[in-house]
């Protein structure tokens, strides 16, 4: 991954939070992300809150679907002073195993997640453990975790991380019988932040998490009262298949990560057995660029080598990598999940067939509400996310905001200043789907702008465009016959009332009778043609003996 | 057709809309175009008539819908006119007409600009006279001269109401003549020329009858200027400023107006002659030190009126042309430069003596 922007002076754009992180042996990853929290999410006390949530509501997600289990989380913000929050976030999924409790939620950069080429929520392995360092660093108040994998056992404890061992601590380890076999996560934290319900806010980021998950059943209960977003299907979207990685999309910090870990015993076997589309020939011309003998032991590449296979590894031509690894909403959840939350007139979702960027494969998909209870004065919102997780900030500097400006909207009926969001009453909804978001920075808030994804982005806005036109088309028409209708019926009482005084016949029953010729609809003459050909204008000044009367 | 009971054409109007509505065809009005496109200029009584073309006006037309409820609701306040007796004026009528319409901001009528059209389409649908819908057209036009009329049964002398003259009605049907002591009649574009022959006594010294348009001509004034000529077979004569709108204003007394082309027969003068000012007379009385640089919309009149039938006569034709050739325009104020008398007491004599008309 790609660092953009986000990242400081001390790191090389090439490198990644985690990669710096595993080269810095003597600064523990928890002094790190107290250094770094910007990076992370954690830069202001609003958007802290929403970050912990967002870890939360993430891993719960992904726990229940590779589980099969369909989600019910229940998030609770509750505000105990000005600006002393606590937050609990509940979930059904399969729990964590006792044996790796400590680890799961105490110790940076471990998780089930990282070591994987996989489409799933959370990638970095900072998540939750972000979230408790964070109340920790606040409030200094130990996170309060219970967990069961549906056992007998229910398991109750109190977690800090220590920051210079990168060590959890736990503490008030307590077991009590689970008679109902609950199974599922709760994390309790206490923690300094700001609350809001604006655009960047908790309840927004759960509203858009159940457009594009409506087969969750969130409950929120917030300061200000309880949000439900409701369970609209119970078809989960299939599960994504892991891979390994392709070379053309490998970083070179994570090359090195994966000769210091891999278990092959020479460099032609790793290539072989840890990447995707290398077979023997493509190893051979590899390694033979990168003047490299085959039988070297993967560890034993020193910087330089290092960079050299990883630059030949983009030289060799390879077959693209299979695209079946990718887990898409599908047109169907989309259209489901926007109907759910968006008071709309009309829906429409595109999913586009897989595509790759850098060896990396990765879906798009585009859904469109529009008109009913939409604000037609303003800019189109746009609902952005990646790998199903929403993306709040950042939008300006986003490849999706990039593809949807430059996506001429005139076409589909709407309006749109040149390179700008286009206006109107619309939500815009696009799904980055990929086994490796290139994310502009750690926050993980905006997708890098490579030409490729722009591009099937595009696509897939303008396959969901031209069905938007022809309804915007025909609404349009509707409400010019409306506004038709009412014109007449303004004018009929006047002419009924007109006729009655000229010849002294009721104008009740005019008046029906013409309302009636409105509603058949059958006599309304609306072609120009008509008016020229019937009506001549008045002559023209220039001929008109105007001042005579 | 006009002697038809107006009333009765009013309420044929409606009955013929109600008949539309209740066979479920789309209600209309039928009325004559009155463009130049449907103009025509008969040549043997020199007088512009309304052609046979007409328009539809319908009620379920976008296009059309607002100025067919505009015209049932002037033909409805017509014919409450009618039966109640009363006679108004067209700008009483629009304030009478003008509200806005139940659950909006649309109005009845927002300018009396569209509301005067409207009469004038009554008028040549139902082939009748503004008067005899009880509706006045504006009062405009002043006279003096050596005669008596009845006037609402009070006697009024033309040569004895002083310095403004008798102010000529919207209407003057109504009116009798008692005594009518004149030779010709001269009508004035302007009022200041109207009130320099005045002072002067010019209709005293040449037994005459001036009267004032005060620009284009009002129906009272014309129909006075018809009533007048026809009974009494006196000569007009026109007298104007030397431009395309002043030549207009003379051909309106003559031959009608296109807007008002139905009722030629009622308000054109064709015997009317044409005294001045024309280019020529810049030349022949020495005004071209007092003319005035004609403007583009002058031109471009002159061009369009060359084309007119009614201004083919070659006299007619010549005086546009050398208008267009000269750029220049002359206003009977120009008169006045060559000495304040020049007008009555050369000028008009001399134009008058020597029948220096043109047609």
């Amino acid at each position: 991954m790609v660092a953009k922007g986000g990242l400081g002076a001390p790191i090389s754009d090439k490198m990644t939070a985690e990669d710096i992180a595993l080269n810095m042996k003597d600064i523990s990853v928890a002094e790190f992300f107290e250094k770094n929290r910007h990076l992370l999410g954690y830069e202001n006390s609003t958007k802290a809150m929403l970050t912990i949530v967002k870890e939360g509501v993430d891993n719960s997600l992904d726990a229940c679907e590779e589980a099969g289990i369909l989600p019910e989380l229940r998030v609770t913000v509750k505000q105990l002073g000005i600006d002393r929050f606590r937050i609990i976030m509940e979930d059904n999924g399969p729990g964590v195993v006792e044996s790796k409790m400590a680890l799961a939620f105490g110790k940076m950069l471990f998780g089930s997640k990282f070591h994987r080429l996989k489409q799933s929520r959370g990638k970095q392995g900072l998540g939750i453990r972000g979230a408790i360092l964070y109340a920790q660093l606040t409030t200094g108040k130990p996170a309060k975790i219970r967990t069961s994998t549906g056992d007998a056992k229910l398991h109750e404890f109190e977690m800090l991380i220590d920051t210079v061992r990168n060590e959890p601590k736990m503490t008030l380890h307590t077991t009590v019988p689970n008679k109902e076999r609950w199974h599922g996560v709760s994390i309790e934290l206490e923690i300094d932040g700001v609350y809001v319900e604006r655009a960047q806010s908790v309840p927004e980021y759960l509203k858009r998490t159940a457009v594009a998950n409506p087969y969750a059943h969130i409950i929120y209960n917030g300061p200000n009262g309880v949000l439900k977003f409701e369970r609209t299907t119970s078809t989960m979207p299939k599960q994504p298949k892991e891979i390994k990685p392709h070379p053309y999309g490998i970083e070179l910090g994570i090359l090195i990560r994966m000769m210091a870990t891999t278990r092959s015993q020479n460099i032609r076997s790793f290539l072989m057995g840890e990447f995707s589309r290398v077979g023997g020939s493509s190893a051979d011309q590899i390694l033979a660029l990168a003047k490299l003998e085959a039988g070297r032991k993967p560890a034993s590449l020193d910087n330089a080598e290092a960079e050299r296979l990883h630059k030949s590894m983009q030289m060799v031509k390879l077959i693209a990598p299979p695209t079946d690894c990718i887990s898409p909403m599908t047109e169907t959840l989309i259209e489901n999940g926007l109907k759910k939350e968006l008071e709309a007139d009309y829906y429409v979702a595109v999913t586009r067939p897989p595509s790759v960027y850098r060896g990396n494969p990765f879906q798009v998909e585009v859904g469109l509400a529009y008109g009913g209870k939409l604000n037609p004065q303003s800019a189109a919102e746009l609902y952005r996310f990646a790998n199903k997780v929403p993306l709040l900030y950042h939008q300006s500097s986003c490849a999706i905001t990039k593809a949807v400006e430059e996506v001429d909207w005139k076409r589909y009926g709407l309006q749109q200043s040149s390179g700008g969001m286009p206006v109107g009453p619309l939500v815009v909804l696009v799904h980055f789907a990929s086994v490796w978001v290139p994310f502009t920075s750690e926050g993980k808030e905006a997708i890098a702008e490579y030409p490729e994804i722009i591009k099937d982005i595009k696509l897939a806005i303008q396959d969901a465009g031209r069905n938007l036109a022809s309804f915007v088309r025909s609404q349009r028409k509707s409400r010019e016959g409306k506004m038709r209708r009412q014109l007449f019926e303004r004018y009929i009482p006047v002419v009924a009332e007109s006729l009655e005084k000229l010849t002294g016949k009721g104008s009740g029953p005019i008046e029906a009778k013409l309302e009636a010729m409105v509603k058949s609809g059958k006599i309304i003459i609306v072609e120009p043609a008509a008016e020229t050909k019937t009506e001549t204008k008045k002559a023209k000044p220039a001929e008109d003996d105007s001042g005579e009367e | 057709m006009a002697e038809r009971n107006p009333k009765d054409k009013l309420v044929k109007m409606g009955n013929d809309i109600i008949k539309d509505v209740d066979a479920k065809e789309n209600p209309k009005i039928e009325i004559p175009i009155r463009s130049l496109s449907n103009i025509v200029y008969n040549e043997k009584s020199k007088s512009l008539s309304i052609g046979d073309k007409t328009s539809k006006r319908f009620f379920f037309n976008v296009a059309h819908a607002k100025k067919f409820m505009q015209t049932t609701m002037v033909a409805a306040f017509c014919k409450e006119l009618i039966e109640g007796k009363i006679h108004t004026n067209l700008r009483d009528m629009f304030y009478n007409l003008k509200r806005t319409l139940k659950d909006s901001e649309e109005n009845t009528f927002d300018e009396q600009s569209e509301s005067d059209p409207i009469v004038v389409d009554i008028e040549v649908a139902l082939d009748m006279l503004r008067e005899q819908l009880h509706l006045g057209a504006d009062v405009r036009g002043r006279v003096v001269g050596n005669v008596s009329i009845v006037d609402r049964g009070d006697v009024v002398n033309w040569g004895k109401l002083g310095s403004g003259g008798w102010a000529i009605p919207s209407i003057v049907e109504e009116i009798t003549f008692k005594k009518v002591d004149a030779k010709f009649i001269l009508v004035i574009e302007k009022n200041a020329a109207f009130e320099r022959l005045h002072e002067d006594k010019f209709w005293q010294k040449h037994e005459c009858i001036i009267i004032t348009t005060q620009g284009q001509a009002a129906r009272g004034c014309r129909r006075l200027i018809q009533r007048l000529s026809e009974e009494f077979k006196l000569p007009v004569y026109v007298f104007c400023d030397s431009d395309p709108y002043g030549w207009y204003i003379y051909s309106v007394i003559k031959f009608g107006s296109m807007s008002l082309a139905h009722q030629s027969d009622r308000l054109g003068t064709p015997n009317a002659r044409y005294i001045g000012l024309t280019v020529s007379d810049i030349d022949k009385y020495g005004l071209d030190k007092f003319t005035i640089r004609a403007k583009d919309v002058d031109i471009k009149r002159a061009k369009d009126m060359m084309k007119y039938e009614w201004f083919q006569a070659p006299e007619w034709q010549k005086e546009l042309k050398m208008l267009i050739d000269r750029k220049k325009k002359a206003e009977l104020e120009a008169l006045s430069g060559r000495g304040l008398k020049f007008m009555t007491e050369e000028y008009l004599p001399k134009k008058i003596k020597n029948k220096e008309f043109l047609p």
